[in-house]
This record gives C-alpha cells, structure tokens and sequence, in this order.
C-alpha cells in the first residue's frame, strides 16, 4: 500500500507540470494587463510601459515561465503583483476560512445526506421516498447565492439568529467560528447533499436487492443494523467516489458562497486575482487546488480499501 | 432569552469540550465602540498611493499620511503639515517651513528630506507633479524643518498641487521609503498621519485596520476636507471588503458595520425605511458618466460624426440607468466640469440641452461620410455603471443607423485594449466607457480627460488646438475671474471638438448607522471627527 502511496504521489508531478504550462500559457494569452490596472486611469502609457517593466512582465514568454517553474521547483509561489506579499503568505491567509468551509460543509452532507439516501432507498416508491427525492431535486435547482440570500434574510436579518457575513478563526472560540459557518454551509452544502443523497439511494436500491441482505431479514436482524451495517457498508464505494468528486463542486461553490457571506476565502482571492490579472496568486491557486484534486482522489482509492477489502493495489 | 442566546450557550458548552476551554475573549461594550467598522468602496489591494492610483488606495492612504496642505471644502489649498511659506517676488522661489512636532508612526521626527524625497517621488507620477518637476530647478532641504523649492519660471497652482486630493496626493513619507523608485511599490507603510496601518492584521481583499496615531499632532483649526484638525475619535477603523452589495446592506442592518461607504441605488430605499440607519450623499461632487471616441480612426475621426452622436445622446437616459428613479441622484450636464463647484460652466453646452434631434444627427452622421462600417464599442460587464452606460449607448448607435460591434467584457480588459491604437478590426476600438470622479473635474489641474493634446492625450487621443490652448490658459490665470473666463472657453472649445462624450452627473449615497456621528459630505470618507456610541 505505501509503495502504491509513493507511486500515486510521484505521478502527481508530471499532471502537476501540464496544470502549471496550461495555466501560465493561459493567463499569458488572456486579454488584460496587471499593470494597466495598478497604473490606475489617469496613467500614461509610458507608466504603463515602465511598470510593466518592473513587473517583467515585458520579458518573453518562456524567460517568464522558466523563471516561475525555477521559483516553483525552489519552494516559491511568487509574489503578488498587486499586494506585494508573498503568494504562499496570501494562500495561507486564506486557507483557513476555505477549509473551515468545507470540512463543515462535508460534515454536513455526510450527516444529513447518507441517512437521507439510505431512508429513500429502504422506503423506495413510498411518500417518504418522493419527498426526499423532491428535495434532492430542489437541492440541485437552486443557485448557491439564490439559497445564499433567502438564509441570510430569514435567519440573520429577520430571526436574528446568526451573522449576515463574515468569519472568526477557531481559536476565537468554537461558537464564534461555527455560528459565521452555518448559514454559508447549508448554502453550499445543498447541491451536494442532494447529489450524494440520491446516490447513496441509487447504491443502497442495489444492495438491498442482495441475497445477503435477504438472509439477514431471515434471520432476524434489526432494520437498522441491516441497513446501516450490512447494507450501507456494501454500498459505500459509490458514496464515497460521488463525495470526493463533490470536493471539486466545493470549491467551485465555495467561490460564490464566499462572495456572498463575505469569508475571506481562497475563492474570494481567486476571482479578485483573476480580475486584476494578478498572475502568481492565480498561478499558485490553480496549483494548489489542481494538488488537493489529484490528492483529494489518492485519499478515494485508499478509503477504497478500508470500504471494501477485496480491493487491493 | 432568545433563540441565539440558547445557541450560544449550546454551542458555548461544546466548545467547551471540544477545543479544551478556548472561548472568544470578551469584547467590552467600550472596544466595540471605539472601533469603527467600514465598508469601502472596493478592495485594499495595494497600499503605496503613489505606485497605485486608485481612488481606495488614495482613501486609506489619506488616514495615514499626511500633507503639506489640504484642500478644504471650498477648493482651497490650506496649510496641514506646513507651517508657514515665503515666494519671492517673481514667483520662483518658495520656501516652507514644516510644524514643529511631526512625527512619523515608527517614532521619527519629520524633517525636511523627508519632504524632499517624498516629493521627488510624488512629482515622477503625479500629472501636476510632472509639470512642476518640467520647470524646476532644485528642491533642497535647507534645515530640518525648512525647504526650498526653486522653479525656472512661476507655477502659480503649487499650493494647489501640494494640497489637492486628486489620486496621486503628494503624501510625505519617510526618506528611506520614499526613495523607493516610483515604478515599485513599497512595503513599509509609515506616516505621519493620524492613523497608522496594522500591516499585521492587513488581509487584501478582506481587511484592513488602521489605528489611532497617539503621538499625532492636529491643527487646532476645524477640519473641512484634507485640511485642518484631524482629530480621530475612535481607537480603531476596521475596513471590512465586502464585494456583493446585498450582504453589506444585510450587514448594515443587522450591525455588523457601521458605515457603508458606497450602497448602490437598488438598495437605498430598503437602507432609507430602517430606523437605525442615516443615508445621505457621500460626495457632493459625484461623478461624471463619460464614453470616449477614438479620434484616430473613421468615423470618429470627423468631428461630424462625433457631433452627431452628442446630439443625439439624452443624458436622461444614461442617468436613469446607472440611479435609477432616484432624481437627487442626478443632474443633466451640458459641460464637462463638476457642477456646484467654483468654475462650473454650461458655455458652448447646448448642444447637450433640449430635445434630442435624431434626424439631424442622422444628417450629420450621413455628411461625416460614415458608411456603414462596424463600430467597436467596449463595454465593461463587471462594472455597474459602464455596463448601464454602454446599453444605453448601443441603442442610440443603432438608432442613428450605425453597425455596432458590442465588445463585452471586463473592466481589466477594456483597460489594456483601450491603449491600443491599433485600427479597431486589428485589436483596437472606437468607443469605450468610462466615469470620472466629479473631484478630478473641478479644473483642468487633475483632469486628464478634458487634455486633447493629441498622442500624449488620454485615451482616443483627442486632437484640440483650442482646448489646449484654454487649460494653458487656466493654469495661467492670475486671480478667479481670469480662471472662470478660461474655464468658459475651454469648455465650449471642448465641446465643439467633442473631446468626450459627457453622459450626465450623477451622485451616489453613503449609509451609516444612527449610533455614528461625524460622517462628512467630500469627495473621500474622512475618518476623523468620526465617532460611534455603543
């Protein structure tokens, strides 16, 4: 398993290396110009030209993309074109609140979700089962910000129950930090608690068909520890795939949910970096989360195992 | 007990178990008071305001450093840091004279190279500062706190220059920062003004705070504008950025900020009918809507055309689309200069007044010789006001039978294309939209836009020898009706020429809550005299 480990870590270097000349080719093409924004409107383009200069932003295509990847292979990101600070410092500014987000969120799924599925499933065709497909469908329909907004007025403005916006690390206090998390959570958790639902449903339909589930009826077992147990448990390599490929719906979500609720998140610095054309922020984004991708599907293949130990590598 | 409270002590409880007894510390109700909590118009970026321009970077950077005068209200350069100025007679040797006790946040006094190096990189960057540094001759510290700037001939607009809050403001640094090239930016931020910048707590694109100076100290004048007593009632001004309007209104409302600098039009009304919150108008000067017309290439390049475009345009309909129904937050403008203000016009502006004559412009648009070739309109999405502006104008260019080429995009690239000069089917353009800020147009010192000296011209490159001939004029005038008579001129010789295309004045509200008093009517949120109960 640890040589697997290794192998699937190294492989990640050659995908890492395209994301990187796709990025950098990408953004060097794109229309815009960092130092036309920074020499604000009243510049001529003589400042325009010298602060391009000063940039390097004037030096050939492949003089700027090997003095990146030399930077890169060195353990530097850059620095930002605009804050001046550097670009690992800004990522890690922003981690947190990112993160935050999005264990909650995933915590919130897995809770709320595989029940959810596994109930639709054992009580398929029934009222029961239509109205939690009904709301997966919902769940799916509705825009993050659309939800965004209709939670923050009922729950923050109206009822008074929680922050409009904002965030406060944890080591502010648990409360401080979960009640700023909430609304954002069941925000962008909607779209995936209802793909995982009706996945868990789909996967849980299936099994329950099985022989072995028929046995244990036979035998006598409770309703829950058949399906929660025996059940759930066979059908748990689906769900876990659907909600690792949720991660990538996570942080495309948590672009607009962070705009929304105001958290100074990665998605917030990656739109404003995109806006100004702030190359090395949007650079070292896009290899972080092309690296929590290929890291987040590693993770998959090894719970894979720990799911269902006739998968070995 | 409500039902927050319960959470709390719900939640409280688990934090209890789960991170070991780590709780928020307690704020007392006084802290919260004496924190102010802002929501800017946009993002803090970058924060050198003389590498960076924007207008936020020149708002935070107001808090921080400070100037050798101020303009105040009535458009008058007044003395801040300085304390006293000689001019020789002939008007080409100033000496000045800083106030004793200025000193910089890290504890240094201010002293005379500061100043010189500060305003050696100011005057690299600066429009004005580029037309003093053309005719000066040295600017030498002459004692710790005495100055001598000596010109080749009289700039009677220095004082002017020295004090104006046009972006970049000649803010006085320390000499080892200020030596900094003005092309780079720097990454220190000490002044010497009333608050100083918490570069530890600074994240861009969500914070920014800035704390009281205690070693600051104000003039004993009344503050008005960049001038006078900058006396800072609060301890702290949190900058909060917050990019979608609806959640700073939400925020706003529920007291979570206490003062939104820039609430759009759509949200006014919802901000008016809530008892806790003032709404008023931010900065009386407003803006003025402009689009540009390339005077390099057909069709703009006949005056014919441009004229037919001005009159045609009804500026009622730009307005309406960036305000609303709102009509105090709008005014028609048959000129180019702020209305209100000293120098406001309305000479050689009929073109721009009473009922628009389409016909006519169609005639007019016909003999100009245009022919039906695609004209290449950019038009920002991301930005409210020139998405607005450029609706409206596709459908006065296909009202007037022109072939438009709608270009939409983002502002960051309208930014770079619009420096093309390129023909518009090879990467160039014929129109763009843009705004300025009724600030930079109460006369021709900051106003880039009205210039129409050709190549060195801001962009679309007017050609208009009258119009130059008119902004030297102004900087010549000796006294304010000598200012107003060219100010007449220049406005109608722009016009004439169609230097641009003004599309209206309009204003926009600022929203605080009723517990903050002091907030000011000017052309940037000044943070001193500001205070807030709990």
């Amino acid at each position: 398993m640890l040589s697997y480990i290794l192998r699937r870590i190294v492989a990640t270097l050659p995908v890492m290396a395209i994301v990187a000349l796709f990025v950098f080719s990408l953004l060097y093409i794109a229309p815009g110009d960092p130092a036309v924004v920074i020499a604000g409107d009243q510049a001529s383009p003589e400042d325009v030209e010298r602060i391009r200069q000063s940039l390097g932003l004037d030096r050939p295509f492949l003089v700027q993309f090997g003095g990146w990847v030399w930077r890169i292979l060195h353990g530097d990101l850059g620095t930002s074109i605009f804050t001046n600070l550097p670009v690992s410092a800004m990522i890690g500014q922003r981690l947190g609140p990112t993160l935050s987000l999005m264990i909650v969120t995933l915590l919130l799924t897995i809770v709320v979700a595989v029940p959810l599925g596994v109930v639709a499933a054992w009580k398929a065709g029934s009222l029961i089962d239509r109205v939690i497909m009904g709301f997966a469908v919902f769940g799916f329909s509705l825009p993050v910000f659309v939800v965004g907004y209709m939670l923050a007025y009922v729950f923050a403005l109206e009822l008074e129950w929680l922050p409009v916006q904002g965030y406060t690390p944890l080591s502010s206090g648990f409360w401080p930090w979960l009640e700023n998390l909430i609304l954002p959570a069941i925000a962008l958790g909607c779209v995936y608690i209802a793909l995982v639902a009706r996945i868990t449903r789909a996967a849980m339909l299936e099994v329950l068909q099985q022989d072995y589930i028929r046995t244990a009826k036979a035998k006598g077992l409770g309703q829950g520890g058949i399906l929660f147990i025996h059940a759930l448990k066979n059908a748990a390599v689906p769900i876990v795939t659907v909600i690792g490929i949720g991660i990538a719906l996570l942080i495309g979500g948590a672009v607009v949910t962070e705009s929304v609720f105001a958290i100074p998140g990665l998605g917030r610095l990656t739109i404003d970096a995109i806006l100004r054309r702030d190359y090395p922020v949007i650079q070292g984004i896009v290899l972080l989360f092309s690296f929590v991708y290929v890291l987040v599907n590693l993770m998959i293949d090894v719970v894979y195992t720990l799911v269902d130990p006739r998968i070995r590598y | 007990m409500d039902r927050r409270t319960v959470l709390k002590g719900l939640a409280g409880a688990g934090s209890l178990a789960l991170t070991g007894g780590l709780s928020a510390p307690a704020i007392a109700q006084g802290a919260a008071a004496r924190t102010l909590r802002f929501v800017p118009q946009a993002n803090l970026a970058n924060f050198d305001p003389i590498w960076g321009t924007q207008y936020v970077v020149r708002n935070a950077a107001a808090m921080v450093w400070d100037t050798l005068y101020g303009i105040d209200s009535s458009f008058r350069p007044q003395r801040q840091m300085v304390e006293s100025e000689e001019v020789t007679d002939d008007g080409t040797t100033w000496t000045f004279k800083l106030r004793p006790g200025l000193k910089f946040h890290d504890g240094e006094p201010v002293l005379s190279k500061d100043v010189v190096a500060s305003l050696t990189r100011w005057s690299a960057r600066d429009p004005m500062g580029l037309m003093i540094k053309a005719l000066q001759q040295e600017l030498t510290a002459v004692d710790d706190r005495t100055f001598k700037w000596v010109l080749k001939q009289p700039f009677p607009k220095l004082l002017y220059a020295l004090g104006k809050n046009n972006s970049p403001c000649s803010f006085i640094m320390p000499e080892r920062i200020a030596q900094t090239d003005p092309f780079k930016q720097i990454s220190e931020y000490i002044g010497s003004g009333p608050l100083k910048f918490a570069k530890s707590e600074w994240v861009p694109g969500a914070k920014a705070v800035f704390e009281k100076f205690a070693d600051y100290s104000p003039r004993q004048e009344k503050s008005s504008w960049l001038a006078g007593g900058k006396q800072v009632m609060v301890d702290r001004v949190e900058w909060v950025i917050m990019p979608d309007p609806a959640t700073a209104a939400a925020a706003l409302q529920n007291g979570e900020i206490d003062w939104w600098e820039n609430p759009i039009a759509d949200l006014v009304p919802v901000l008016k009918k809530n008892k806790n919150i003032s709404v008023d108008i931010g900065d009386p000067l407003g803006n003025i809507g402009s689009f540009r017309m390339n005077f390099l290439y057909p069709p703009f390049n006949d005056v014919k055309a441009r004229r037919a475009v001005l009159m045609a345009l009804s500026q009622e309909d730009y307005m309406r689309a960036i305000v609303g129904d709102d009509n105090s937050l709008w005014k028609p403008l048959p000129g180019y200069f702020t209305p209100d203000t000293p120098l406001y016009t309305e000479v050689g502006g009929e073109i721009l007044k009473g009922k628009r004559d389409l016909d006519a412009a169609k005639k007019l648009l016909a003999e100009s010789g245009y022919s039906g070739q695609p004209v290449t309109c950019l038009v920002a999405q991301d930005q409210p006001i020139t998405k607005a502006m450029g609706d409206v104008t596709a459908d006065l260019l296909k009202k007037l039978g022109m072939n438009v080429d709608f270009v939409a995009t983002d502002w960051g690239t309208v930014g770079s294309r619009r420096a093309q000069k390129t023909p518009p089917g090879q990467g160039g353009w014929n129109m763009f939209h843009t705004w300025h800020a009724g600030a930079d147009c109460v006369n021709p010192a900051p106003y880039t836009a009205i210039r129409a000296n050709g190549d060195k011209a801001w962009f679309g490159w007017p050609t208009s020898a009258a119009t130059e001939k008119e902004v030297a004029s102004w900087f010549e005038a000796k006294n304010t009706d000598e200012e107003k008579a060219a100010i007449g001129r220049l406005n109608k010789a722009a016009i004439d020429d169609v230097v641009y295309a003004p599309t209206g004045f309009f204003l926009s509200y600022t929203a605080w809550r009723k517990n903050v008093s002091g907030v000011a009517k000017g052309p940037l949120p000044f943070f001193w005299g500001v205070s807030k109960s709990a």
